[in-house]
């Protein structure tokens, strides 16, 4: 069932002309960030030489362009989750779901899982980019693939919380604008901190999702990080199935 | 866990039991903040019954409606659709459950078919028979042509349509349908009332609306709320008879003293509506006109006119609604009787 809702939901979004302009304007500002960084790398390839133990391709290239496909995610999730539930609610659509036997997790994994999928596939087209460069280089596979667990857990947890500010509004615009802040919020909250004293530091760096994404494209795999990732989905996801429950009854 | 639409009409056949509740709504309130929509109702449904839900704007309809298909959760009380508690055990309910709600809930990107393919898969029709389902909902619904069209581009009335075949698809003991002949062009209406006493023969139907005439042409039973209260429930038969005739418009050339009028036997109360113009209340049983003409020739009072009035569904249901604007029921027309039970 929960399949279901999720090829579902994958699919509505193909019939709009949103998921392929997504699709193709990220796929042309990575690309573009991508070459530059290649250009770079070719520049100063004489001067690496001569440094004792140089930097590596994957370092210098792979790396930026997760950090950067990372931040143009954090613009497009809003986007793609806003009308998830909000819309339904609107429209009034959602009665057929509640009145059909389906349970509230099976709606809230369905439609995570049906984007979610979407943003894989972004993430795989993002990822053929890098492996462009092992036709004319070496790539240390290992940073890579902490980088792109690393980059795949950061777009499910931004999903997860877009499904969320989704099922408490009406309006998409609104669920997108929230899902946008809270998440800018959470990237650049141990920033503020380290301005003034280092007050609450610890738990501004543990919050911060920023910090947790760096050691990962670093290539530093800690099962940490990982958890972190994995309650912070499974938090949203429990407050959105939570969220449909209670909007039976109030109001 | 899947139910097929065959599986479920033999369902149907196995219980031959035509009795069989299938719906039981027990003492339900709901709350708005401090605003009672609905208050303390209980009904049940069988078997093989439509039944109506009428009541003026705001009366609770489609709020008993929602709380019915697990839409919205009562304040308190319990419903329980073909013995499965809505909230306890809601697949097993929501199984045999089908909803139509105001807005019919319909996808305006897919086509039909796309859409009814979708309601299948998530009302668990078994695979082998999503293509029979699809096809008899579509029939049934007067779509069979439909099928290719982008959900946007369809009339309302088609789209009216396509939210009652998503509600019967899966051929639901129980189906529920909120104002379902909004919007369609009279000969809709009709196909549509005909299906639902069709429906009505082997599943139980609840449906709300403001056409009194459709409560006529399609319930067996009717539920008149107001103000989230139940005021009436009867049978249809029940309420043609209250519709009966109980008073007589009576006018004469040289009209006769209100005495003489009132000396018939079963007259009640008479009033002069102008000169020479009668309105006579009598007990329903008792028909006095024939007696009145008999003696209207005998006395030379120059009879012109006599006509029983009846007092239409809209009538009842204006005195029904209205009085209980005065906070008693009991206060109804002498005529209508509160609900008994």
């Amino acid at each position: 069932m929960i399949l279901t809702l999720a090829h579902h939901e994958l699919r509505n979004l193909f019939l709009s002309p949103l998921a392929w302009s997504i699709l193709a304007i990220v796929q042309f500002i990575i690309a573009y960030l991508f070459l530059g960084q290649v250009d770079w790398y070719l520049q100063n390839q004489a001067q690496l030489k001569t440094m004792l133990n140089p930097p590596g391709l994957t370092e210098l290239v792979v790396s930026p362009v997760f950090s950067n496909a990372a931040i143009i995610l954090l613009l497009v999730i809003p986007l793609l989750t806003m009308r998830l539930i909000a819309e339904e609610k609107r429209n009034q659509t959602l009665a057929l779901l509640l009145s059909a036997p389906v349970s509230m997790t099976e709606i809230v994994l369905g439609k995570y899982l049906g984007i979610l999928g979407f943003v894989l596939i972004n993430l795989f087209l993002i990822t053929l980019m890098p492996f462009s460069l092992l036709t004319a280089g070496q790539l240390d596979i290992g940073m890579m693939s902490a980088g792109f667990i690393g980059l795949t857990l950061l777009l499910a947890s931004f999903t997860a919380t877009g499904v969320y500010m989704s099922t408490i509004t009406t309006q998409p615009t609104i669920a997108a604008v929230s899902t946008f802040g809270l998440l800018l919020l959470l990237w650049v909250i141990d920033w503020a901190v380290n301005i003034n004293t280092n007050k609450a530091t610890e738990v501004t760096e543990y919050l911060s999702m920023l910090r947790h994404y760096q050691s990962l494209i670093n290539g530093v795999f800690s099962s940490s990080d990982v958890i972190y990732y994995l309650i912070f989905i499974s938090t949203f996801l429990v407050l959105s199935i939570r969220q449909l429950h209670a909007d039976r009854l109030q109001h | 866990m899947s139910v097929t639409a065959a599986e479920n009409q033999n369902l149907t056949s196995a219980h031959t039991n035509s009795r069989e509740q299938l719906v039981s709504v027990k003492n339900v309130s709901r709350y708005y903040g401090k605003n009672k929509a609905v208050d303390n109702i209980s009904f049940d449904v069988h078997r093989g019954e439509v039944l109506g839900l009428l009541g003026p704007n705001g009366a609770g309809k489609s709020s008993t409606m929602q709380m019915l298909t697990g839409n919205l959760a009562p304040s308190n009380g319990q419903i329980e659709i073909n013995t499965f508690d809505i909230l306890d055990e809601p697949k097993e309910a929501k199984l045999s459950l089908g909803y139509l709600p105001e807005q019919p809930p319909i996808y305006k990107d897919l086509t039909i078919n796309e859409f009814l393919a979708y309601c299948a898969k998530i009302n668990r029709i078994a695979r082998s028979h999503h293509q029979s389902a699809i096809k008899l909902a579509k029939q049934r619904c007067g779509l069979d042509k439909m099928g290719h069209r982008i959900i946007g581009n369809l009339s309302k009335g088609y789209q009216q349509r396509l939210g009652i075949a998503q509600a019967i698809i899966h051929s639901p003991a129980v189906i529920v349908l909120d104002e379902p002949t909004v919007g369609l062009d009279p000969r809709q209406i009709k196909e549509i009332r005909a299906l639902i006493r069709e429906l009505g023969n082997d599943h139980s139907i609840i449906l709300s609306t403001h056409i009194l005439p459709e409560v006529t042409a399609t319930c067996d039973r009717v539920l008149i709320i107001n103000k989230g209260k139940i005021v009436i429930t009867e049978s249809i038969n029940g309420l043609q008879q209250r519709i009966q005739s109980s008073s007589l418009l009576v006018a004469f050339n040289s009209p006769p003293q209100i005495k003489d009028l009132a000396a018939f036997e079963g007259t009640v109360s008479v009033e002069e509506i102008d000169s020479g113009r009668f309105r006579l209340h009598h007990d329903p049983t008792i028909d006095p006109s024939e007696k009145i003409v008999i003696r209207s020739v005998e006395n030379k009072w120059g009879l012109t006119e006599i006509t029983p009035e009846k007092l239409s569904l809209e009538e009842i249901f204006l005195d029904i609604t209205c009085s209980e604007n005065d906070g008693d029921i009991a206060n109804v027309d002498t005529n209508i009787n509160p609900v008994e039970d």
